[in-house]
């Protein structure tokens, strides 16, 4: 419970504390809507932690699919290659779990300016890369160069291009980024191009610092360096990744483990058995796996169970019938009963999603309800539409539970409004083509939805093409000029109410069926300490911080 | 032989090429490509950065033009570079395939090793309790999904006993090997142990039998020298055809163990839409079922010498 006190301490909302504030913020959304508090917030697994122990070696599940995609931080932004650069890279931030907020880590001190836009950095003085060189300013310049490098195309760029002059470098009108300014070794400026809290965009491993030298020989995509606090040793592609600690990483006293090691599938039910027979010190759960640890005395112990920030929804094309009418897409969010969808088919693995934002992001309206299950009302409301008939439907989901599964729940309550369901299952790929090219009636999907709300938000801006994340084809000028009033107020308190207002346009109009926001879950065995629930994606484990107690397999 | 040998090898290339194309083809006109798979991730990539990642992989290139700098590459032995990991797709594969011919030799001798005896246990043994026990157990192994009897080995072997390591690859040591290669080979063994109870069956009441065991010959002689060696072609026939089609079959079990093998990066590449990795594992698969088969064609030749004639 200690983390959860921690996230009561804090008052008053200054720049920072506006988004560490998530967590308070959450905590109240999720009381409001009749969620437990400790669902909400990241759940520690076990309460009491004795002094941490060092050795032993690590072993953890890099989830989601059968082999890496890169090595190279900069490449990719799918989890399963995060959860392993985590233990190989840093960032200047990190995602501090215990205050569900952004934390400077590669920089020892950021310093905002009176402008709101312009951050001075420090960097850690004793912070080395695996080849032993001391991390230096230039190092940073050059990775987020390097990111907006428009022959990579790196997915970091969109991330980025928030600073001022990256666009024109990524164009080639520049031969630098203007916003990034040395001032010495150790010290450097970032200017944004506005009030985005560069905490929120530069802790993934798409913005990791690498080193130039490295990075240029042609072993790194196969034996990459970072400054991270564990170095590569091995990897065997489909099948595992392993590194030893780093005897110079810039936490004294850090890593405790002498060695992590990944086994890299995207089987749950193999990750299960493995975990069950001690194999794995933690690894994440399918919902399946969830609901029998929850009842299992033992197992439910370790559960380690994370609100991220991610919306899964129905997307509608407004540009196609019958979603061209608000009240049809108002009638669907009243006319689906979700509790019980989620309680019977996702087995309580997710947590009903009230708008757009989930309640676990900080600008959240703690205030709002969600829409209640009430037939009555989505009948009044098709009534009322310009299709009083009814009408038929196409929805486009991929294989799964989260796809056809919802899916074939739904079907039934929209036939009772008179909304005839035919299924259209697709591959993930096929699926984003036909949302980018606008040619999907309905959809299943996932979105994030965090940390940054207004990113979020910008979903529904008419100036961003679907193929920018604007699917649905939302175009309202009053909800562009919420979203450009809330993105150009500096004073946080300001900024997070306008955010909230912009988010509750969204929900009166129900561009989308507001489903639920991801429950991840960590099942964590007795003997490991310090896991932490990360909202942004839970199998993310911050490896410099877990240790193994005595009795853990990982130290025989 | 070495006629055989080249006329094989004439219609491999063929093979080869047809199946390249019709791949490359296919990938050419479903749905999404690999900057679709990549704006599908949880966290998607923005379209300016998209559009030049599809532009650098010449990814709206006519696909005729993409098709011929692929085959003339892959002339010059340059199978390519992964869209993803950019690494080129020989080094990709050359792990892999040593993991998957390993997996597949492990799979294959199970299947023979038991199998066989079983077969030839069960036609001996004809209308007995031990035929019926031998063929249950066969159409089991048959009829059991590959996966369900992973898990089912995992949870035995693993999470009940303790004996062996639930998935991965260790050192490449056998106790990780044991697990896959069991799952791998027990469809095979029971298909094998079929075909050798009926290839037995029949050979034995051949009228050649028949008048060796007429002339007194002993039935340990009469199994070596005419029985097995008649009853073998079939059998071989069998083995060849299964080992052949382990490398592309294998794809489930290499997930389910976390093996590093072929199937495992054709199954990931394809949902990437990762076009070259995909043509470099469709030709190892390709290359590896002809060079079975044409191994078991000149096995043909050796066993049955009749066959030369034809």
């Amino acid at each position: 419970m200690k983390r959860t006190q921690d996230h009561h301490r804090r008052h008053g909302i200054t720049r920072r504390s506006f988004f560490s504030g998530a967590g308070a913020l959450g905590a109240a959304a999720a009381l409001t809507n009749g969620t437990a508090l400790s669902a909400l917030l990241p759940t520690p697994a076990r309460a009491a932690e004795a002094a941490p122990m060092p050795g032993g070696t690590m072993h953890l599940a890099a989830p989601y699919g059968s082999a890496l995609k890169s090595l190279d931080p900069h490449a990719t932004w799918r989890s399963q290659d995060m959860v392993v650069s985590k233990a190989f890279h840093r960032s200047l931030y990190s995602w501090d779990t215990s205050k569900n907020a952004p934390a400077p880590d590669l920089a020892a001190s950021v310093t905002a300016e009176a402008d709101g836009m312009t951050h001075t950095y420090k960097l850690h003085d004793n912070a080395y890369f695996h080849n032993g060189r001391q991390v230096v300013a230039d190092d940073v310049i050059w990775s987020f160069t390097r990111v907006m490098d428009p022959d990579k195309g790196f997915p970091g760029a969109a991330l980025v291009a928030n600073i001022e002059g990256a666009d024109d470098y990524a164009k080639g009108k520049a031969k630098t980024i203007s916003g990034l300014k040395k001032i010495d070794d150790l010290s450097f400026q970032i200017k944004m191009k506005n009030y985005t809290d560069p905490g929120l965009l530069f802790f993934d491993g798409v913005t990791s610092i690498l080193p130039k030298e490295e990075v240029a020989k042609p072993d790194f995509l196969t034996h990459p360096v970072g400054c991270g606090p564990f170095s590569f040793s091995q990897h065997v592609a489909g099948s595992s990744i392993s590194g030893k600690k780093f005897d110079k990483y810039y936490k004294p006293g850090k890593p405790y483990a002498d060695g992590v090691h990944f086994v890299i599938t995207g089987d749950y039910s193999a990750l299960d058995m493995a975990f069950r027979s001690g194999e794995l010190d933690a690894t994440v759960l399918s919902a399946s796996a969830y609901a029998l640890y929850k009842n299992d005395a033992k197992l439910s112990k370790g559960l380690v169970e994370v609100h991220e920030l991610f919306t899964r929804h129905m997307g509608m094309n407004l540009k196609m019938k019958p979603f061209d009418d608000e009240k049809v897409r108002q009638a669907i969010n009243y006319a689906i009963d979700r509790d019980l969808i989620i309680d019977k088919l996702i087995k309580g693995k997710a947590f009903k999603a009230v708008s757009w934002l989930p309640s676990s992001s900080i600008a959240f309206d703690e205030t709002r309800k969600p829409y209640p299950f009430d037939v009555d009302k989505a009948k009044e409301l098709m009534k009322a539409s310009a299709y009083p008939d009814g009408a038929e439907v196409t929805i486009w989901a991929t294989n799964g539970t989260n796809g056809t599964g919802v899916a074939q729940a739904i079907t039934p309550y929209l036939a009772a409004i008179g909304l005839k369901v035919t299924l259209k299952v697709v591959e993930s790929s096929v699926l984003s083509d036909a949302l980018h090219s606008g040619t999907a009636q309905a959809w299943l999907y996932s979105s994030g939805t965090g940390p940054d709300p207004i990113a979020a938000l910008r979903d529904f801006d008419s100036r961003v093409t679907r193929a920018g994340g604007n699917t649905t084809g939302f175009s309202d000028p009053a909800y562009d000029k919420m979203l450009d009033d809330a993105a150009g107020e500096v004073d946080p308190d300001k900024r997070r109410k306008l955010t909230m207002q912009a988010d509750g346009y969204i929900f009166d109009k129900a561009p989308v069926w507001f489903f639920n926001t991801n429950k991840a879950v960590v099942a964590t065995q007795p003997w490991i300490h310090n896991v932490g629930g990360n909202v942004t994606e839970a199998a993310i484990l911050e490896v410099d911080d877990m240790w193994l107690g005595k009795d853990a397999p990982g130290r025989s | 032989m070495a006629l055989v040998i080249l006329r094989r090898l004439a219609q491999a290339l063929i093979t080869v090429a047809v199946v390249l194309t019709l791949v490359f083809l296919l990938f050419s006109v479903i749905p999404g490509n690999y900057v679709s798979s990549l704006m599908a991730e949880k966290r998607g990539v923005d379209p300016a950065v998209a559009a030049r990642i599809a532009a650098s992989l010449h990814l709206n290139d006519p696909t005729p033009l993409r098709l011929w700098h692929y085959f003339v590459d892959l002339l010059h032995g340059n199978l390519g570079v992964s869209f993803s990991t950019q690494q080129p797709v020989t080094e990709m594969l050359s792990g892999r395939i040593f993991a998957s011919v390993r997996l597949a030799l492990a799979a294959i001798s199970f299947a023979i090793v038991t199998g066989l005896p079983l077969g030839y246990l069960a036609a001996s043994r004809q209308g007995r309790w031990v035929d019926g026990v031998a063929m249950v157990f066969a159409v089991s192994g048959l009829s059991v999904p590959a996966f369900w009897f992973g898990l089912l080995a995992m949870y035995v072997f693993s999470l009940q006993l303790g004996l062996l390591p639930t998935f991965g690859y260790g050192g490449g040591d056998l106790a990780h090997l044991v697990m896959p290669a069991l799952t791998l080979g027990i469809a095979p063994m029971a298909l094998l142990a079929r075909t050798t109870r009926a290839a037995v069956l029949e050979t034995r009441n051949a009228d050649f039998i028949r008048t060796a065991r007429s002339k007194g010959m002993s039935e340990g002689r009469l199994v070596r020298k005419h029985l097995a060696r008649n009853a073998f072609v079939l059998i071989l026939t069998m083995i060849g055809l299964q080992f052949g089609a382990m490398l592309g079959g294998s794809v489930v079990i290499e997930s389910l163990f976390a093996w590093p093998g072929v199937g495992s990066l054709l199954i990931q590449s394809v949902g990437l839409r990762d076009i070259p990795v995909v043509q470099g594992c469709i030709l190892v698969i390709v290359l590896f079922f002809l060079a079975v088969n044409t191994l078991v064609d000149i096995a043909y030749l050796i066993i049955d010498p009749r066959i030369r004639y034809k």
